[in-house]
């Protein structure tokens, strides 16, 4: 790891203008993703703006259908709380795939979207339920929120302080997980919410997208059946040398049904 | 007190405390003062010529001592790194031995070779000062596959064809006559799939020179550290061998990987004693993948005859295996003796050939890696027997069971070199079947079909020959060492025991299981007894652990010690109770005179020797302390059957083990709790090896894309399944222990019986290693094919 | 440019001046010497340096020394020691859950915080199973690291 100066911020305010001043400066969430970057040398910023001490910025508070995740809730606080079970268990079950137990202990949900892995998990759950990302400036709509790998919506200096999901009326995810990295091959989300049925596909493209032949479909059968003619257009999809494009091509039609079949 | 404590017992590890509790001592936990840290400089094409190295940034770095390459390695008359293991080709010419330096002279040859290394203050002022060293590459040809490396640009010089050797054993005559006039022919292709050792500690060094007594001690994570001690001696030149001392402190795994003599040790010690401190070095996980010398990477031809009723009658085999870009210590030996001489299996095939042609290629050095030689040659065997069953209709058991060597045919003289003492086949068979519910399976299967899954059983019959080696053979056939073992019992004047042994346990449990021997032979408690082993200024020499060899060779020397101490004990014992050494017996730790109680105990007897106040003196030296030697008579042959419950996700192509049984033969067993141990860790490398590890080259580029744990699957808890384990007992019969030894088997054994299970469970007839949820899923949407166009 | 860093480990405060790239893993090994933590891989898969922060179980290799500012970090020298085991250390031993040791540290740290975040359930195969993805070992096979697991989670 190169070296660089060590900022441990109070507040966000504090945080983003740090962000301002130092130009080559990276914020540092759960650590779980830029920390390993930086040990490869793919990374090197000159300085580090720590957010974990930063009073406020994690905690779940479920009120009024709306279940509000501070953005530097660790993975496992998801998984484990009662609310969010209650509330939208397919969320909780997302949180408690993502990496391994100790990963979880640090991995934060605002490091995650800001960070927008192709591989990761919560977009599928953003853009699957529905969400609103809360930063220290505005308000940004999930749907909008994932622009391209490793890009979001963010400007520059901009801070992620929470996500909130409105709760749906089911909602359920499939992952099928890489076998050495147990990154999301495939990651699909599908929910019944009041805006209408969301499909979110994560791992099999650059990008979190919605599967839009799907949600027809589902809008007006709800069931595994109603997925049974429709296929997934392999071009642009990931390939490598755990998957190609058309695996994962299949394993998006087999997740959504597998995740649909579950709450139907 | 033995039956709790001696051979036989479920005793628990004394060496548990230390590394429960966090005080194991690992290389990378030694520290010495004022010690420097080497930072290796690696190749980044898999094949090019250093044009120029301007080191000149690199050594003016701050903190950095010093920059070395490969010329002045040579300056100092180091190196290279010897293979010793000498084999000749089918028209009696040695092998070809490219020199490998153990740092690069004007080519590198693979991703991760390395050609300078950086001494710092630090590690950080050593990366830093690496990162400053300004290479200038001119790239070349490289080729990374094994199939076709006779015919592409040769990366050694007056090797053209890229060929070390081409090697055969057996009767090419007879075999090809049996195959001629065979009823069935089956043929099958067969590729062994290269795998990454990763030891969960990472290889490290320390060299530490002392100017004042010229003594130099090397500090390394080696399986074998008197092994290591003479090669770095004798061959590399490091220092003569009374001067250097080399430590294996608690070793981390090894799986063979740790057996060799690499650059970074050799270069930690050279170093030391050029700059007159301490060296070290360890690596990190991104240079083990590049590094430490690989496993496997065959590709083969198989035949096999059979007659009209599915007796065995001959098998051709010509192989084509990957030796990588340099020869390692012992790779010679690994796709040749180790490998051909298992191709008569557990079965009564009469007649056997097979060639061997070792190529080049720009890949890392390949060596042993757990069952070196054996799971190729098992895995080839047992995939084709199970594919004749297929195609001929038989049962797999059946015809394994008509083809077996029968339990009253011992000692059993195989066409390819070995003579097997000792088993019982079938009954090993019969056990794996029935803890396995063979006979229940197509039901299970039919009630996985109704839910939409598809369930397949596979079997492995394994054989391997292990507890290395017959010195005398192991020479006739080209090692350049012995293979013999040592131990030395030091009886202490206040009775208890120190024994120095020359194996080296990496997680083996020789401190217990060593204890038991001798606390079985000597009648003495296991607290009683200290095991000692990894340094060599301690102990007398020994060749290492490795080759399932420590108990049945290693076990045996203590035996062979053990029973002179008891010899010379009786002699004391006779003179202090007035008795004739004949009329003594011993036996729980007492010399008792027969049919009387005049008695002395062990203690006593060792009192009496250190302090010979009362002692024949005229006829017996002072002390009880007595060494041996064991060189074995021939190799033991463990056994075993193994039976692979999967069930597979036709949708994603995701296996699951739902049962894995295996029933090993390992002949006598000392502690069945490490037994049982050791087969576990067998079985999860083997399941690895067909599930879930691949080991890829870039076919342009040469570069290693499968470079670190994100792209190399190790097997985790949850790829796996509790094992059910049963044992058959036919005791070796040619070592005082009548053991076998058991620390390969499960990698040996379990690949075969998974890739038939799943070959079974979506109906293919072939299937390549690993078989990843992205294979199986292929394979069925082309079977699916094929049935929709016909 | 070093920092200075004052943390508790093993209930004990200790500081030391550390460049801000040091490892909470660099710190405990080579700062405060101890090295029962240790280093298995670069992509903090194999759990051999897990630890416990503010008692759960985190991997020591991908945190900051300087994060552990105000924070207790716990390692396995701090668990028991020999003759005051803790009930997990001495699972392992009981059900030969180790071979080699190296992993073993981590399995045993990453034990306690299965058998503490299972607690009041009946802890299955399957849980442990899946709760260990974060630890590798090359060496047991991991049937007997399941059975220490579930044996120490009964006795603590």
């Amino acid at each position: 790891m190169y070296n660089f100066t060590y900022h441990r911020a109070g507040s966000v305010d504090a945080a983003a203008s740090r962000l301002a001043e130092s130009g080559d400066a990276k914020l540092l969430a759960g650590g779980m993703t830029l920390l390993p970057t930086m040990k490869q040398r793919l990374a090197q910023p000159s300085e580090l703006i720590d957010l974990n001490e930063i009073a406020g910025l994690n905690g779940i508070t479920v009120s009024g259908g709306t279940v509000t995740i501070g953005a530097m809730t660790r993975h496992a606080d998801v998984a484990a709380s009662a609310e969010v079970k209650q509330a939208i268990p397919a969320l909780a079950k997302l949180a408690g795939l993502i990496g391994d137990p100790a990963v979880r202990n640090r991995g934060t949900i605002g490091g995650s979207i800001a960070n927008n892995d192709p591989a990761a998990d919560y977009p599928a759950a953003v853009v699957g339920l529905g969400a609103t990302v809360v930063t220290n400036k505005r308000e940004i709509a999930g749907d909008g929120f994932f622009t391209g790998m490793f890009e979001t919506a963010l400007d520059e200096g901009e801070i992620v302080t929470a996500v909130r999901f409105p709760v749906p009326q089911k909602a359920a995810y499939f992952k099928f997980p890489n076998p050495a990295s147990r990154y999301a091959v495939v990651g699909v989300m599908v929910a019944k919410t009041s805006g209408g049925i969301r499909v979110a596909v994560t791992g099999a493209a650059p990008c979190v997208f919605r599967q839009s032949d799907m949600e027809s479909a589902l809008s007006g059968n709800f069931s595994a059946a109603a997925l049974s003619g429709i296929t997934q257009d392999a071009d642009g999809l990931n390939e490598d040398i755990h998957a190609s494009a058309e695996y994962r091509a299949s394993l998006v039609v087999v997740g959504a049904k597998r995740a649909v079949a579950e709450i139907a | 007190m033995t039956a709790e404590t001696g051979i036989g017992a479920r005793v628990r590890r004394k060496e548990d405390v230390r590394f429960i509790t966090g005080r194991g001592r690992y290389t990378d936990d030694i520290n010495r003062p004022g010690q420097l840290h080497a930072v290796f400089a690696r190749s980044p094409h898999a094949h090019a010529r250093i044009r120029s190295l301007d080191t000149s940034n690199a050594e003016t770095s701050p903190g950095v001592v010093a920059v070395l390459t490969g010329a002045d390695l040579a300056t100092d008359g180091i190196g290279p790194l010897p293979c010793g293991w000498m084999i000749h080709s089918r028209d009696g010419s040695p092998m070809k031995q490219p020199p490998h330096p153990a740092l690069s002279v004007g080519t590198v040859r693979y991703v991760g070779e390395p050609y300078a290394v950086v001494i710092g203050e630090t590690r950080a002022a050593a990366q830093a000062g690496a990162d400053l060293l300004d290479p200038d590459f001119e790239e070349l040809p490289a080729n990374v596959d094994t199939a076709s490396a006779q015919s592409t640009a040769p990366i050694h010089e007056g090797i053209p064809n890229n060929l070390c050797y081409d090697w055969t054993l057996g009767d090419e005559a007879a075999t090809d006559a049996a195959l001629a006039s065979a009823v069935h022919v089956i043929e099958l292709d067969i590729v062994n799939n290269r795998l990454i050792p990763n030891a969960i500690e990472p290889r490290a060094a320390l060299g530490d020179y002392d100017a004042g007594t010229d003594m130099l001690t090397l500090y390394t994570t080696s399986q074998n550290p008197h092994l290591a001690r003479l090669v770095l001696s004798a061959f590399v030149g490091l220092a003569p061998e009374h001067k250097l001392r080399v430590v294996s402190p608690d070793v981390g795994g090894g799986f063979g990987s740790k057996i060799f003599i690499y650059s970074e040790e050799t270069v930690c010690g050279w170093a030391s004693k050029r700059l007159r401190r301490p060296v070290k070095w360890t690596a990190d996980r991104s240079e083990a993948f590049l590094n430490d010398a690989h496993g496997r990477d065959h590709v083969s031809k198989a035949r096999l005859a059979l007659d009209a009723n599915g007796k065995f009658l001959g098998l051709k085999v010509s192989t084509i295996a990957n030796l990588g870009a340099y020869m390692s210590t012992f790779s010679s030996s690994i796709p040749t003796y180790l490998y051909g001489t298992l191709l008569a299996g557990q079965y009564t095939t009469p007649a056997i050939f097979v060639e061997v042609r070792s190529v080049f290629t720009n890949t890392t050095p390949v060596d042993a890696y757990r069952g070196a030689g054996r799971p190729e040659a098992t895995f080839l065997l047992e995939r084709i027997v199970e594919t004749a069953a297929r195609e001929l209709g038989m049962d797999p058991a059946e015809l394994r069971r008509k083809n077996m060597v029968p339990k009253d045919a011992f000692p059993y003289a195989t066409p390819v070199a070995l003579v097997y003492d000792t088993g019982d086949y079938q009954a090993c068979l019969d056990k794996a079947l029935a803890l396995s519910d063979y006979a229940g399976f197509p039901a299970r299967r039919a009630a996985a079909k109704a839910r939409g899954k598809l369930r397949g059983i596979g079997l492995s019959c394994y054989i391997e020959a292990c507890g290395l080696a017959p010195s005398r053979l192991a020479g006739q056939l080209g090692a350049g060492v012995g293979l013999y073992e040592s131990a030395e019992i030091r009886v202490n004047p206040t009775g208890n025991v120190t024994v120095f042994t020359g194996t080296h346990s990496h997680g083996q449990g020789h401190e217990t299981t060593f204890a038991q021997v001798v606390s079985s032979r000597l009648g003495i408690g296991l607290d009683q007894i200290e095991v000692v082993h990894g340094d060599t200024s301690q102990g007398q020499f020994g060749m290492g652990t490795y080759g399932s060899r420590s108990l049945a060779v290693g076990g045996s020397a203590i035996m062979k010690a053990s029973d002179k101490i008891v010899a010379k004990g009786r002699k004391i014992a006779a003179y202090l109770l007035e008795a004739r050494p004949e009329d003594i017996d011993f036996e729980d730790g007492v010399f008792r005179v027969r049919g009387t109680n005049q008695a002395k105990t062990f203690g006593e007897i060792a009192f009496a020797a250190y302090v010979p106040h009362n002692y024949p003196l005229e006829e017996l030296e002072p002390g009880l302390q007595e060494t041996a030697f064991y060189d074995p008579q021939n190799f033991t042959y463990p056994a075993g059957a193994y039976v692979c419950e999967v069930e597979v996700d036709p949708e994603t192509g995701v296996t699951r083990i739902v049962k894995f049984t295996a029933v090993d033969d390992f002949g006598q067993v000392i502690n069945p709790m490490i037994v049982e141990g050791q087969v576990h860790g067998g079985i999860a490398q083997g399941i690895g090896q067909a599930m879930l590890e691949a080991c890829r080259y870039d076919r342009e580029s040469g570069q290693l894309l499968t470079g670190s744990m994100m792209d190399y699957a190790m097997p985790r808890a949850d790829d796996l399944v509790n094992f059910d384990l049963d044992v058959v007992r036919t005791d070796c019969t040619h070592n005082p222990l009548g053991a076998k030894g058991c620390g390969e088997a499960g990698a040996i054994g379990s690949p075969p019986a998974v890739i038939n299970a799943i070959t079974d469970a979506i109906g293919v007839r072939t299937l390549d290693m690993p078989a990843t949820p992205l294979k199986v899923w292929t394979a069925l949407q082309a079977g699916s094919a094929a049935v929709k166009g016909s | 440019m070093t920092v200075k860093v004052t943390t508790t480990v093993n209930g004990k405060p200790v500081s030391g001046d550390v460049q801000p790239n040091t490892l909470l893993v660099e710190f405990v090994r080579e700062t405060l010497g101890l090295t029962g933590t240790h280093v298995g891989c670069d992509t903090s898969q194999c759990g051999a340096c897990t630890v416990h922060f503010d008692g759960k179980p985190i991997k020591a290799c991908t945190i900051l020394a300087v994060q552990a500012e105000g924070h207790q970090v716990v390692t396995i020298e701090g668990i028991g020691q020999p003759g005051n085991l803790h009930p997990m250390q001495a699972a392992f031993q009981e059900n030969h859950g180790l071979q080699c040791g190296f992993c073993t540290p981590g399995m045993i740290m990453a034990g306690i915080g299965i058998a503490e975040r299972n607690k009041g359930t009946s802890l299955s195969e399957e849980t442990i199973r899946a709760e260990l993805e974060g630890n590798i070992c090359r060496c047991t096979g991991y049937h007997n690291i399941v059975k220490s697991i579930a044996a120490g989670a009964r006795d603590m």
